[in-house]
Parts: C-alpha cells; structure tokens; sequence
C-alpha cells in the first residue's frame, strides 16, 4: 500500500507515524510545501520570545527521524489530485500515484480587505518565515499594531510585548477572544491587557495602512490613527484546498468535509487537521476547530482507517484552548456559552482576575471558561468528554466552582 | 514486568506525608503546593483520597505536545517532561482528563509525576501503605484505566 499525505504539520505528520506503526511495509510519503523539516506553528511565540530557536519548533527533534521510520518528507506543493487515476501532481517534481491520499493541507491566513494591507509593513504570523520578518521587524519600543484579538492574535501577544513591542490591539468583536471566553472573561482579560500597558480597541476595525516610509500609518475607525513599525494581521483564515478543485471533493466553506472515518466524499481521499471539517464532540456538528489537539486526534484516526477503512469511527473532536497573556492564563472546554434550557455556576474575583464558569445541560457538565487557574484545569475535560453524570455533585459544584476535581473523583470513583 | 502506583484511599488518613515527600524529592521543598500527587478532601464523609498521574496507555498529554516534550521512559512506563524541550505552551494541561499535568509559572515549564524514575517517594513516605509501588497488573489500576478510556474518542484507534 502507497500513503500520500499532503502537509507536514501535526495532522500529517502524526497521520504518517501513525501508519507506520500499523503497517511496517506500507510505503508512506509525506508532501509538505515549507522548506523547513516538519514543524509545530504552536512554538513560533516561543521562538519570537527566543525561549528556544527554529530546530526547538521542530515536531521532532531528532535529525534522520523520518528517514529511521521509513517516512519519505519530499518538500514540494501539490498541484492537482486525481482521484479517477489515484495520482496528484506536484509543482516541481514529477506526478505521483497512491492508494490512499491524506489531505492534512492546513490554512493559510487572510488579510483583512483594506486598503494598503499589501504592504510591506504588514504581516501574518503563521510559518516560521513570518517569525523571522517579525522577530527582524521588531526593536524594543517599537509600535505594532495586531489586527485581531481571536484565538491567534491573543496566542502571539504575549510574545509581541516580551520583545519589546508597544503593543496595539484592534478587534471588530465587543470583547478580546470572543469565540473562546464569555462576556466577563474576555472582558477582564482586555483590562488586565490594559492595565499591562497594551492599547485594546475592541468594537473597532482598521480601515486602512498608508505606508509613510518608515513607519505605516494605520487608520482605524472612529477616527482613531496609530504609527507603527509593523503590523501583524491575525484576522482569520482559509483552508488550503484549492488543490482539489475538480476532484469531486464535497467542501464547506472551503474546507473538506469528512465522515466519521475521516473520508472525504471521493473514497480513498481523508482529510485531518485545520484543512478538515470534522465533526464537534460537543454540539455533533461539523466545522473546522483549527487546533492543535484536534489535528492530531484526526490525523491518528485517519491514519487508521487509512490503512483499513471502517476500523476506527470518530466520535467527535473537543474544542479546547488555553491561553497565557502576560502572567493571565485563560483555558476554555466544550459549550463554555451553554446551550438553551442549560444551567451554570460561576465564581468571579474581578479583582484579583480570577474567574471560573461551568456549564450544564441536566447534571453533565458541557463546558467551562477559566481565568487565573493553573491547578488540575484538565479535569475539566474529563468531566465534559466522559459525561459523567454528577448527581449530587452537581450541587455542590454550583456552591463551589472550584471543587472539580473533588467532584471528578466523587463520581470517577466513587469516592465522596 | 512494569510497575505502577496503587492507591487505596480507605487506608489514607490524610497525613500528607506523600506530598511533603513528593515536593522535596522533586522541588526541593517541603511545600505541598508543590506536591504533583494531592490529596483531596472529602469533608462530609471524612474521606481523604491522594491522586496523581495513572501513566495512562492514552497518554494524551504526550500526544497533545505540539514539540515532542514528553516521552514515555520505557524503564518505568512513565511519561516524562523534558524541561529542556517544553516550551510552556500548556497544551498538555488542558489535554490531560485527570487534571493531573500542571503548569507552574515559577519556571514557566509544567510538572507531573513521573515515578521519581522508578522509586516513588510519596509511596515509600505514606505509613498506612495507601499508596504503593507494585506490579502494573495489580487490581485497582485497571478500574482507573477504565475511566480513561471513556475520555477516548475511538477506544479501538492505536496510536
Ligand atoms: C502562531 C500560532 C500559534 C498557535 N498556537 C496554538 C495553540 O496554542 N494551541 C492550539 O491548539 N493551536 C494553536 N495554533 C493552531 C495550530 O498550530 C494548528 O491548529 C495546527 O498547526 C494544525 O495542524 P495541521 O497539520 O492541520 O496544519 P498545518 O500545521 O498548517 O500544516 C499544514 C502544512 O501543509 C502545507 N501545505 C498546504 N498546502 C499544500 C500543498 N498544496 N502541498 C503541500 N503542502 C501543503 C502547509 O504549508 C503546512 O506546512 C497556533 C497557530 C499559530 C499560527
Ligand atoms: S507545556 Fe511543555 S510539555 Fe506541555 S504540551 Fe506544551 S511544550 Fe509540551
């Protein structure tokens, strides 16, 4: 059996581990269009920081890894797939057959449609080639403006403010992270951020950069304008899927929707990671979570029912997240918003920023936001993935919040 | 034959031996707050039930790491953070179902327990012999790693 897997992030690379050791014979190649050996995106604010340099956001770390596992990494972009023939073509090298194709492609960053967001001031931060222009770009004092406070503006700020950025946020949602933290919990994070010195313009939009040679003026609405050195769009994505036009290969807004053996509608074609519209533990839904956790969860189940179909089904991806913004980590599960005819608990210290909220649909937990909490947060999870039904517990969690893990043993266990 | 630690928390009368024990084997303290095995309380019933990291076969922290920052010591069967490599990116907490992976913003790097290398100390410091050090096969454990595997989304997925 030939495995083609196009993209060298977490989904391929692990979907290709993942072969291997389920199938010692099967020729596995790899197609990934970066020049660097498979890396983790998650790392680049640690390499912004300098906490480690480019070999640290390696996925592994060993030098001739993938050639010890028998994984051929051909640095080359896919150009067309062709389903009818079983084979792809690459920009550069010669075409290529497979038994079975994994798309692991990712997404690429959009630029918000301004006008002058093509200019040289302004960049993504998404392949460690933008982390160099960004770490380049950058001198102590220098004024950046980031475009967008979601989950990956939010990620690379504090790495910004580390290097010595005076910091500009603008967000078009009333609040900082709005698909990840409640009204309360993003509302506090945006005053601790300003409280730290970082200006946090939610409810606005750049509406234009007008380049002034040196410096970039970036307009912003209510009149508002800021100089800056550089910035640094995060204001969204778009799969990388245009490979496949033509392939026949059902897509949803741009992603490539998959079953629950990660197969796309052409048999023999899967997909995993941020490239995959998957389905969501928590509401039974489809969409693309772009996280990490997530992409590798699929990228090991498609590896499975790749080398035989049917063998593995997809109970669904959890969205989680967890953020450290200055100091401030924020982490949040599942149905952090809650769902109608649902129940919740909160704890909330404003002033020493802490914050904890549970949801409930019946005595389950479905979801929570954290603020300000480092101890045992992931029993959050266990609590939400097992659904566990909490009885008294219940309860006693709405009195305390901060009893989960009392609660995961009570009903884990027994104990309690 | 791989080893493990058994808990019996009928036996624990709360001393907190463990993690005094635990924090100075691996913090150099006595503090507790720095313990990776803890002890919960249980008010109402007078229960007290210590609890750490099972090295369960999911080992969904090790997964999670987005550089390769845990490896499974094949000596002991324990996953181990290797501080060099973490970037304190905290993924693993928030992965791990048994919230037993912390992050600690004194060094920036997260801790958990990976057997003291084969010669747990919570184990040999508990007098009642709640917690002990014994072969994996031994009861208990597998009810644990029961618990673990409805956190999994395909029970039947190798990795
Ligand atoms: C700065 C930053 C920080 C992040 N932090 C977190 C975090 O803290 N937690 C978290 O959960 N997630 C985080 N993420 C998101 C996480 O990195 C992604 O969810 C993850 O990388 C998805 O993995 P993937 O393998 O699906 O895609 P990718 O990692 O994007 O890999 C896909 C690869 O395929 C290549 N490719 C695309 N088209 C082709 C083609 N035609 N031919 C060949 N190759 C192709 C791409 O160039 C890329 O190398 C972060 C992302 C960024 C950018
Ligand atoms: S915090 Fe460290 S060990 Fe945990 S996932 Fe991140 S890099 Fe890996």
């Amino acid at each position: 059996m030939k495995h083609v897997i196009i993209g060298a992030g977490p989904a391929g690379i692990v979907a290709a581990e993942t072969i291997r050791k389920l199938d010692a014979d099967a020729t596995i190649v790899v197609v990934g269009d970066e020049p660097e050996p498979p890396y983790s995106r998650m790392a680049i604010p640690y390499l912004l920081t300098r906490s480690i340099g480019e070999q640290g956001t390696y996925l592994r770390k060993q030098d001739d890894h993938f050639r010890q596992v028998g994984i051929e990494v051909v640095v080359d972009r896919v150009a067309s797939v062709n389903p009818g023939t079983r084979s792809l073509l690459l920009a550069d090298g010669p075409g290529m057959q497979y038994d079975t194709l994994l798309v692991a492609s990712g997404s690429t960053p959009i630029l918000p449609p301004v006008p002058g967001i093509g200019g040289d001031r302004v960049t993504s931060c998404w392949t460690l080639e933008d982390a160099r222009r960004i770490a380049a770009g950058i001198r102590p004092g220098s004024s950046v403006v980031l475009i967008g406070a979601g989950f990956i503006g939010c990620i690379i700020l504090e790495a910004l403010v580390s290097s010595g950025a005076r910091l500009t946020v603008v967000e078009m949602g009333n609040r900082m992270v709005p698909r990840m933290l409640d009204e309360t919990c993003g509302t506090l994070l945006e005053k601790w951020c300003n409280s730290n010195g970082i200006t946090v313009m939610t409810g606005s939009q750049v509406e234009a950069v007008e380049d002034q040679g040196d410096s970039a003026l970036v307009r912003i609405s209510g009149g508002r304008s800021v100089e800056a050195q550089l910035v640094i769009s995060a204001a969204g994505v778009r799969a990388n899927a245009g490979f496949l036009e033509g392939a026949g290969v059902d897509l949803s807004d741009g992603a490539v929707v998959i079953d629950e053996y990660m197969c796309s509608s052409v048999s023999g074609i899967y997909a995993a990671g941020d490239v995959a519209c998957g389905r969501d533990f928590s509401t039974g839904e489809y969409s693309v979570q772009a996280i990490q956790p997530t992409a590798v969860e699929h990228g090991r189940l498609a590896a499975n029912n790749m080398v035989k179909h049917g063998s593995v089904t997809h109970q669904g991806s959890m969205v989680m997240n967890v953020l450290d913004t200055i100091g401030l980590i924020s982490a949040s599960y599942g149905q952090w918003d809650g769902v109608a005819g649902g129940d919740s608990a909160t704890l909330e210290d404003r002033e020493n920023y802490r914050y904890l909220q549970l949801q409930f649909e019946g005595d389950r937990l479905i979801g929570a936001n954290t603020l300000g909490m480092t101890q045992h947060i992931g029993v959050l999870r266990g609590l939400v993935q097992g659904r566990f039904s909490l009885g008294a517990w219940k309860d006693r969690l709405k009195d305390n919040p901060l009893l989960i893990m009392e609660a995961y043993l009570a009903v884990t266990q027994g104990t309690g | 034959m791989l080893r493990s630690l058994t808990i019996d928390p009928d036996k624990c009368t709360g001393c907190l031996q463990c993690e005094m024990a635990c924090s100075y084997e691996n913090e150099g303290v006595f503090n507790p707050a720095k313990s990776r095995i803890k002890v919960f309380t249980f008010h109402d019933e007078g229960r007290f039930v210590p609890y750490t990291c099972t090295q369960c076969d999911e080992a969904w922290c090790l997964h999670a790491c987005p550089v390769d920052a845990i490896r499974m010591n094949r000596e002991t069967g324990a996953m181990e953070v290797s501080d060099s490599v973490c970037v304190g990116c905290k993924v693993c907490t928030i992965a791990c179902p048994f919230g037993t992976v912390n992050y600690n913003q004194d060094t920036g790097k997260v801790i958990k327990c990976d057997l003291c290398g084969g010669d747990p100390k919570c184990a040999s410091a508990c007098p009642t012999a709640a917690i002990t050090y014994v072969d994996a096969d031994a009861t208990g454990l597998d009810k644990m790693r029961a618990w673990a595997a409805r956190t999994d989304n395909a029970a039947s997925a190798s990795n």
